[in-house]
């Protein structure tokens, strides 16, 4: 197979007030046709800065300052602007993370297809726009002779995403870059994106780039394999070949970060320490401060690419001295044995929500009446032992962050009982609900968007101690805030700094610790690792762990993130457009799902185990977009996508069926 | 004591001012995130040599807000009570008065050119004729004070104007040549990690010091050379001639800096507390609290504001006329309907601030750290001061900043027609509205509005040169210069 894509000795900076950043040091690799090339990494590790200097669409701070990038003969590097022009979108097709900020929402999807054509020389007029209706089928859009004439925002996130992709590919470029392309999708999404890519692909044999920070994607994904870390690739291989043996010690440390069900029961393994700034001069080996195999010469001398020692056929090879020395590292690390059942103490049920409901009512007109509502939560019915941790699974829009919100009062319920430890809090006078505040906590999603810049880190721990008359004075506050920061794993100075000279782990450790702060019975998470990457999810994750079983605290944890479900996970309620649809012990529903809506969820997790075998998405009628929660299908409200539905489904919202005596589900073909 | 101290309105609200400001610096160095911005501000060469300009305007406009009422002499003899002129007069007129001398004020009788010996017009005078006889000529009178010292005004005053240009030139030189010897020196003084003052001077003109102490330092020469030149020629001559009444029009031009700076600053401190809490409590409350704001602000909005400020600013002066009983002297009169106008812009202006306000408390509202603040429980009113009104501070900073100019701009044209300060108060407007007659005369009468125009040039260019820096500085999408490097600089080149 012959290269498309040549890249060699790649080397971009970003200059910035604290100096220069080695975006990318001595990126060096090819791409051949029909072949999927991903590269990985955790973020800023520069993998997003691989494409944007392969397309020469740096920000302006940045600059190439070595390198080649060829692509079939044509030194991009060197051709001036306007013939990158024509390479762009011609050549090199590009598709993003976020698609709603990809399309341009003044034009319709036909004509911005169009557009592409005609720019390329490929097609015009009416030929253009057959073209354009043909590319909208082959991308799986239902009705693509509609759709042509429809804008982006009147497209759900997964249709908008194949737009982009048929606006990436229509006029057959040799290569694609597709840079995070379901990151912001949910699951059965992104299962049919990915399905969307390979058929592709097999269809017209471009070579694709893809990348990604999820390992279950680039298993089910790619050829080969690039692993980035601190701007430099440490390890190339074949896809089989990187999964089942990595070489680099960081590829072993983060495949043992990842949560799943083998490493239920015991702490995730974690890598110490961080990145190094990239604005350092590296001598050395760049992973030598957190590398557990680290000897004298890693200080001293950068590692050059070693192969892999065991076979010779394979060109699978990374950037350690170990493998030079012959010393394979050992390979992640088992964790089979200590899969042992979660320790569960065993009481009465902490917190009973009964038919919570949530409906933000729909305004019109000049006087803002009432039109109907949205029912983001549609009668949910939950129940938490003490010491016990729940996952509320869901796709985005299914209400799982509004019954948080709910429980929590910071939205105001519209009808349904939460009974904490035994006191009905819904609708209870102002009084009883701020004396009730301290036994219910919540830790947000965006540790950016949670701490407030203007508040040092005491004092906002201090902030609801001091709303409680906690500690009553200031030195007893102190005192707890520092014992506090300790508990959760940060230096005590941290009391005195601002949030923003903190990590992202950092701030949801300070999150957790201002939670902890006024002893509260129960936590509810909210997707408290979403934003967060691999090897820093591990260590929040072993951090509640600790702290459920020093403390005895409940956790509710919201998710869509299912490995992290089978991780943590005592019971599981599974939600879906308002509603529980499922729920049980985690070993019930994880292992024997009985909702069709379960099992499609489990069934498009991108799995490392798996690997390409992994069945695809069979089930064509998954496509169908979430109906809106202002007006639910009638009867069950999953029978829109529903494989198994009959004309029964569509009559009546099917009654509970009581599996055993924990597991419950609203399904009436429910096997 | 031979005076009586006069403590008027705005006097009183302009010190209250400063003193926030100086409250707000001692608080802002102690915390580093407020501190940051202003160490960036400060970086900015342009901005710094703004604020050297708007220093120096604002030490006119304070010198000018300290006011009192000289004593009147008693005639030796009669015992009584101590009597006080009826004119109130400020440090600043004390100051030009030493400095301009018998220039200061109303010292002729009408128009003059700038540097002129002679009036503008002809008058007709009588002259002891050949004949002994005195006889009526008609030509342009010599005038009371400017160049009176010249006896032969013809041959002798362009070597006189140039020898005291040089020689005010030559005091602006030494003045700033001990100027920056303090500033210098006390910036050594706490940054001893520059090598001392030689140091500071040394990396000042090779610019590398961390302050750009270069453009800092031109700018106080600019101005060092201006007040020089100004001090030895205007106190010869009327530097910038005289207007209609024969005042000097230097003097009105510096009297009217004050008024510019209280339009400018008071009235922003009118319209700030309105539209930052209206507008936060619009944001963060929502619901009919929000559709009540909403309401004023857009009907506010949606009435000509010239329309409104003329006839607040007429019954204004309704009330003032019909109760002359209220001031002592005509001089607090004209403070209190600068008061007025200042609050009455204020009110008028607070929307746009509103708005932006509103629409930052609806993000600020959703983010999780204000959510987590109301799982604990606290009040709503401690989340607004201890959430939302430090988050929302650098905008309002830079709105105030922004603000400043747009204000005294609306008093040149509110006084230009005719519904703006007091007459009897000197102001960048009232001398343009006095240029509109002058223009039309032949020759032309330039040098009013010529030094109006070039003092509301320098204040407002200034305040905005300033105002952008304070932007790029708070706004932290505005990043650095870049520069474009590497192998692409080629290609794209
Ligand atoms: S070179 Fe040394 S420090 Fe780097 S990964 Fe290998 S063993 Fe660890
Ligand atoms: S009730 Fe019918 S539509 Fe609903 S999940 Fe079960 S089979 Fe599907």
């Amino acid at each position: 197979m012959s290269a498309v894509l040549e890249i060699g000795g790649l080397n971009t900076r970003i200059e910035t007030a604290g100096g220069v950043i080695r975006a990318l040091d001595d990126v060096s690799f090819e791409i051949a046709r029909g072949e999927t090339f991903a590269v990985v990494g955790e973020s800023g590790c520069g993998k997003s800065m691989t494409a944007l200097s392969i397309m020469r669409l740096l920000p302006e701070a940045a600059w190439i300052d070595s390198g080649r990038v060829d692509q079939e003969g044509r030194r991009l590097l060197e051709l001036p602007e306007y013939e990158m022009r024509d390479v762009r979108g011609r050549r090199i097709g590009m598709i993003f993370q976020e698609p709603a900020t990809s399309l341009n929402p003044v034009m319709t999807c036909g004509e911005q297809i169009v557009e592409v054509l005609e720019r390329h020389g490929i097609a015009r007029g009416a030929a253009a726009r057959a073209r354009a209706l043909d590319w909208l089928q082959r991308v799986g859009i239902p009705d693509p002779a509609q759709r042509m004439d429809d804008y982006p925002f009147q497209l759900s996130g997964g249709m908008k995403q194949r737009v982009m992709i048929a606006l990436a590919l229509c006029s057959e470029p040799e290569v694609l870059i597709a840079d995070e392309p379901t990151t912001a999708l949910d699951v059965t999404i992104q299962a049919q994106i990915l399905d969307l890519l390979v058929e592709l692909q097999r269809s017209n044999g471009m070579a694709m780039l893809l990348i990604t920070h999820d390992l279950g994607v680039v298993a089910r994904m790619a050829h080969r394999v690039a692993l980035m870390y601190a701007g430099e690739m440490i390890e190339i291989g074949s896809r089989a070949s990187f999964f089942a043996r990595p070489l680099h010690p960081y590829a072993a440390r983060l495949f043992a970060a990842l949560p799943g069900s083998a490493s239920r029961g015991s702490p995730l393994m974690t890598i110490p320490g961080m990145v190094p700034p990239l604005t350092t001069e590296f001598a050395g080996c760049r992973f030598a401060p957190r590398c557990a195999f680290a000897h004298a010469r890693c200080e001293a001398e950068a590692p050059g690419w070693h192969m892999a020692a065991t076979d010779g056929t394979t060109s699978h090879r990374a950037r350690c001295h170990l493998l030079e020395e012959g010393e394979v590292p050992p390979l992640r690390a088992e964790a089979g044995a200590a899969a042992a059942a979660l320790p569960v103490s065993q009481q009465g049920a902490l917190l009973e929500v009964r038919d919570l409901k949530v409906h933000f009512p729909i305004r019109r007109g000049l006087f803002r009446r009432t039109v109907g509502h949205v029912r983001a939560v549609d009668g949910v019915s939950l129940t938490i032992g003490a010491g016990r941790t729940l996952a509320l699974v869901g796709e985005s829009g299914c209400g799982k962050t509004t019954v948080g919100k709910g429980l929590l009062q910071l939205i105001a319920p519209s009808a349904g009982s939460i009974r904490f430890d035994g006191r009905e809090l819904a609708g209870a006078p102002a009084k009883v609900l701020r004396q009730s505040r301290s036994l219910m906590q919540i830790v947000f999603q965006d540790p950016f968007a949670s701490l407030n810049p203007r508040m040092r880190v005491g004092e906002i721990i201090a902030e609801g101690m001091a709303s409680f008359g906690l500690g009553v004075d200031q030195a007893g506050r102190d005192r707890e805030a520092a014992s506090l920061l300790a508990q959760v794993g940060l230096p005590a100075d941290a009391r005195d700094r601002y949030p923003h000279e903190f990590s992202g782990g950092q701030r949801q450790r300070i999150a957790i610790a201002r939670a902890l702060a006024v002893e509260p019975k129960l936590i509810v998470c909210d997707e408290p690792t979403s934003a967060l990457d691999v090897s820093v999810q591990a260590q929040i994750l072993n951090l509640l762990a600790d702290l459920q079983r020093e403390r005895g605290v409940a956790l509710l944890f919201i998710t869509h993130n299912l490995a992290v479900v089978e991780h943590l996970a005592h019971d599981i309620a599974v939600m879906y457009l308002g509603r529980i649809v499922e729920s049980g012990s985690a070993d019930e529903v994880l292992r024997r799902p009985r909702h069709p809506y379960t099992q499609a969820l489990l069934a498009a997790v991108p799995r490392i185990e798996g690997g390409a075998e992994a069945p695809q998405v069979a089930d064509r009628k998954l496509f169908a977009d979430l109906p809106s929660p202002a007006n639910p299908p009638a009867g069950c409200h999953f029978h829109t996508r529903c494989s198994r539905a009959t004309a029964e489904c569509a009559a009546a919202y099917p009654e509970a069926r009581i599996v055993s005596q924990t597991h419950r589900v609203h399904c009436i073909h429910a096997q | 004591m031979n005076f009586m101290v006069v403590v008027l309105w705005t006097d009183v609200l302009l010190f209250i001012l400063l003193a926030v400001c100086l409250a707000y610096a001692r608080h802002a160095a102690r915390r580093p995130h407020l501190r940051a911005p202003w160490a960036r501000m400060a970086r900015s060469a342009s901005g710094m040599a703004a604020a050297t300009v708007l220093s120096a305007f604002a030490l006119i406009g304070v010198l000018d807000s300290l006011h009192y009422r000289p004593l009147i002499e008693a005639k030796p003899g009669v015992p009584g009570p101590a009597r006080y002129a009826v004119e109130v007069r400020s440090v600043l007129d004390l100051v030009i008065q030493g400095v301009l001398g018998p220039m200061a004020g109303k010292s002729e009788k009408t128009y003059s050119a700038p540097l002129a010996t002679h009036a503008f017009s002809r008058e007709n005078i009588e002259r002891p004729g050949p004949d002994g006889k005195p006889r009526q000529v008609r030509e342009y009178p010599r005038l009371a004070n400017g160049g009176a010292h010249l006896k032969d005004p013809a041959r002798e005053w362009a070597a006189d104007v140039a020898t005291h240009a040089v020689r005010g030139m030559v005091f602006g030189f030494i003045a700033w040549l001990a100027l920056a010897f303090v500033l210098l020196g006390a910036y050594a003084a706490n940054h001893q990690e520059d090598g001392g003052i030689a140091g500071v001077w040394g990396d000042a003109w090779s610019g590398r010091g961390r302050l750009p102490w270069r453009s800092i330092l031109i700018t106080l020469l600019v101005i060092c050379l201006c007040a020089g030149v100004a001090a030895t020629l205007g106190s010869r001559y009327h530097l910038l001639g005289t207007d209609k009444v024969g005042q000097d029009v230097l003097y009105l031009a510096l009297k009217s800096v004050r008024t510019a700076l209280i339009i400018g600053t008071l009235t922003t401190l009118v319209m700030l507390p309105m539209g930052v809490l209206l507008g936060i409590a619009a944001g963060y409350f929502g619901g009919w609290i929000d559709d009540a704001i909403q309401y004023v602000y857009t009907t506010l909005n949606s009435i000509p504001g010239v329309l409104l400020i003329a006839a607040s600013v007429l019954m204004m002066q309704v009330a003032i006329d019909a109760n002359p009983g209220w001031f002592a002297t005509a001089a607090e009169r004209a403070d209190f309907r600068l008061l007025c106008l200042c609050f009455i812009l204020g009110m008028m202006s607070w929307t746009g601030l509103c708005r932006l306000m509103r629409g930052e408390a609806l993000k600020l509202r959703e983010l999780e750290y204000v959510q987590a603040a109301r799982a604990f429980g606290v009040s709503r009113l401690a989340i607004i001061v201890r959430h939302i009104l430090p988050n929302v501070m650098h905008l309002v900073i830079i709105s105030a900043v922004m603000d400043f100019s747009g204000m005294v701009l609306t008093e040149a044209v509110l006084s230009y027609v005719g519904v703006g300060v007091d007459p009897s108060m000197s102001s960048f407007g009232s001398m343009i509205n006095a240029a509109r007659l002058e223009m039309s005369r032949d020759p032309m009468v330039w040098w009013s509005l010529a030094a109006a125009f070039f003092f509301m040039l320098a204040l407002v260019l200034a305040a905005n040169l300033f105002a952008d820096a304070v932007r790029d500085a708070f706004d932290p999408r505005l990043s650095p210069k870049r520069r474009r490097r590497g192998l692409l600089a080629k290609a794209s080149a």
